[in-house]
């Protein structure tokens, strides 16, 4: 256990909460106001990659392992591509979300965006994650045999 | 009001209408699915039976439109020009065609390569990068939307570093190569994207159809001319365009061989597509800038690089690099008939992006084989290896004659057509005379290089200690598959002919005036 660092780790464990909150909201308020897929996945992967930085990579790696970031940036996508082939079936265009509601098109449409946003956000969270530990996780000096 | 359910006509679509969007998507999905399912096993066959699908649909595609007329279709209900548009016309379903048929033979070849080359527990990682870059080059090449094909060749692209860079199993060097090219494709892409923000800033419009009805409404000026000239630059760099060409003897070399085959097949011919789409349907043929460029620039440029290119492959001692620049040197044919101007100029090089796609495929499977075999492509290693591998060294042989364009072999048909064309335009100028003499002479520095590796093949002495044996039958099934092809499409020339020939009048005639809007789906 690290004993320096109080304050930092007081702060973090307190902001944590507070920022995958705040992605949350991001996330889901996107469609009303700024924000969306994109902007919340970066949040979210920040409270993960803040908590990396002060606790160490192997804690964070406990919360979020690394295969659980893969799997999560590979679903996103599956999210999105899945809205796009739902509406296939039910006979419209390629994400051509009046095929989510077909009597109500503009409620068709807010559900839809929600729905690809959140893919978006998952896959972006993963993405990030995933480079802060291909970073973090990079042996610390290169062996001679690798060159 | 909110409740009263509001009565929408909608025509449901059926599958028919969605293949070109399920040529791109079918592969796409596969991507993330193979990631997802984390399963060594099931990666493989995931991968092909999308791949087979993509070739299924390009084909069905290519049969519907070769006669003329295109396939639309509208992402997400929206309109074009506002909404991304997919349009396939003859000459797209051709490229898209040689594109799915090369992913799907080189799978087989891939599976026996990859665990010979790769790590095991990268493989799965491997197929779906493979699935990425597969996608990214059907999406370049399907999209009717500028913007959209910047989006899949970054796909292409940045998938297409990773697969090079996985070499280092073998080789460090690939590293090296990878960053190379990732460098060199980097400033390509910006090129390009610069271009289209010219085209963009000159018009508002980034779908091609209606970029060219509007280039064509306000004529000339610097704008549009810089935009041509930066996505000339950027996609030249892409095509490996002669003094762009630097990064690819070595990606090519150090790549793993199955990469290596995908991408000498497809990359260049899916960027080369977008160069001759962008030429004649954002720009229309009668765009005096850039056809004087192409006269003036592309020609000597292309001439230059079937010498210099053909003339540098004759000295490797490396089969695999020694290919690599033949890449470049055909590459140089098509640019020539391009720039050439003619429909059949225009045939010749549509026709020889598919032979060549063909004829390399075959040769770089061959140096997988030997490198499966004998651990090593030099000319050292592979001494004498017609005699221990008859079969695979048979099908070199093959696709040796057709890149020399021996009577006989597909190679042959789109080099003569490329000359007749070259003849076409000499009572013109001499120089365009010049220009056939200079295709034969080249083909004779062809005959060089391809000869001095069937020597090494064939009258070498085998190292003794050497222990190859036959290719394994998943390697030799699709390298005969191509070399079928090979000679098949040497003697019957009438699909492929037809089909090019149409492909060159389509982009001949540019595309303005031709921004469909559908009247069902786009009522928002």
């Amino acid at each position: 256990m690290i004993y320096h660092h109080l304050i930092l780790r007081v702060v973090t464990k307190v902001l944590v909460g507070t920022i995958v909150l705040f992605a949350l909201y991001v996330q889901f308020h996107g469609d009303f106001s700024p924000g969306g897929g994109f902007q919340a996945g970066v949040i979210m992967a920040v409270a993960f990659i803040i908590y990396g930085i002060v606790f160490g990579l192997r804690n964070v790696k406990r919360v979020f392992p690394e295969w659980l970031v893969h799997k999560l940036l590979a679903l996103g996508v599956l999210i999105y591509a899945g809205t796009g082939i739902y509406s296939m079936f039910m006979g419209y265009d390629f994400l051509d979300y009046d095929a989510l509601s077909p009597a109500y098109p503009t409620i068709g449409q807010h559900w839809g965006l929600l729905i690809i946003e959140f893919g978006v956000g998952v896959t972006v969270t993963g993405v990030m994650v995933a480079i802060y530990y291909a970073f973090a996780g990079r042996p610390p000096s290169i062996s001679n045999e690798d060159w | 009001m909110a409740d009263t359910a509001q009565v929408v006509e909608h025509t449901a679509r059926t599958l028919r209408d969605h293949l070109p969007v399920l040529q791109v998507l079918v592969p796409f999905v596969t991507a993330p699915l193979i990631v997802l399912l984390g399963s060594r096993r099931l990666a493989w066959p995931l991968a092909f039976i999308a791949s087979a699908v993509a070739l299924v649909i390009s084909f069905i595609m290519l049969m519907e439109v070769r006669e003329g007329g295109m396939l639309t279709y509208t992402m997400g209900g929206w309109a074009p020009p506002l909404g991304i548009e997919y349009r396939v016309d003859a000459a797209n379903a051709f490229v898209l065609l040689l594109i799915s048929l090369i992913g799907t033979v080189v799978l087989p070849f891939a599976y026996a390569s990859f665990r010979d080359e790769i790590k095991s527990r990268d493989h799965t990682l491997m197929y779906a990068c493979w699935m990425l870059c597969f996608t990214g080059l059907l999406g370049m090449v399907a999209t009717g939307d500028a913007f959209n094909v910047f989006v899949f060749l970054e796909i292409s692209s940045l998938s297409t570093y990773v697969l090079v860079a996985m070499g280092a199993d073998r080789d460090r060097r690939a590293l090296t190569a990878a960053y190379d090219y990732l460098i060199m494709g980097t400033i390509g892409a910006t090129f390009f994207v610069i271009g289209l923000g010219m085209l963009y800033m000159a018009t508002g419009t980034l779908n091609m159809a209606d970029m060219a009805d509007r280039i064509a409404d306000q004529g000339m000026n610097r704008t549009v001319r810089s935009g041509f000239a930066f996505i000339m630059v950027g996609m030249g760099l892409k095509v490996a365009m002669f003094p762009l060409h630097l990064w690819l003897p070595k990606a090519y070399t150090f790549a793993p061989s199955a990469v290596t085959v995908f991408l000498s097949a497809t990359a260049t011919k899916a960027a080369l597509y977008v160069m001759m789409r962008f030429t004649f349907s954002v720009y229309n043929p009668d765009f005096a800038f850039a056809t004087n460029t192409l006269e003036i620039i592309f020609i000597p440029l292309a001439v230059i690089a079937m010498f210099s290119a053909s003339f540098v492959a004759v000295f490797q001692t490396n089969f695999k690099r020694m290919l690599a620049y033949s890449s470049i040197a055909q590459v140089g044919y098509m640019l020539l008939g391009v720039a050439l101007l003619t429909d059949t100029g225009l045939t010749a090089a549509i026709l020889h992006m598919f032979n060549h796609g063909l004829t390399k495929g075959l040769l770089f499977m061959g140096v997988g084989a030997y490198v499966l075999r004998a651990n090593g492509s030099f000319y050292t290693q592979i001494a004498g290896l017609g005699r221990k591998m008859p079969i695979t060294t048979g099908a070199v042989v093959i696709g040796g004659l057709s890149l020399i364009g021996v009577p006989g072999t597909a190679g042959f048909i789109s080099k003569w057509i490329l000359v007749e064309a070259a003849l076409e335009r000499a009572p013109e100028h001499a120089m365009f005379l010049a220009i056939a003499v200079a295709i034969v002479l080249s083909s004779l520095l062809a005959v060089v290089y391809v000869w001095r590796a069937f020597e090494v093949l064939y009258l070498s002495e085998p190292d003794p200690n050497s222990t190859a044996t036959e290719a394994p039958l998943m390697m030799l099934i699709p390298m005969w598959i191509l070399a079928g092809g090979c000679i098949w499409f040497g003697f019957s020339t009438e699909l492929l002919h037809d089909t090019a020939v149409q492909a060159a009048n389509g982009l001949l005639q540019g595309s303005q005036g031709m921004l469909v809007i559908p009247d069902q789906g786009g009522a928002h």
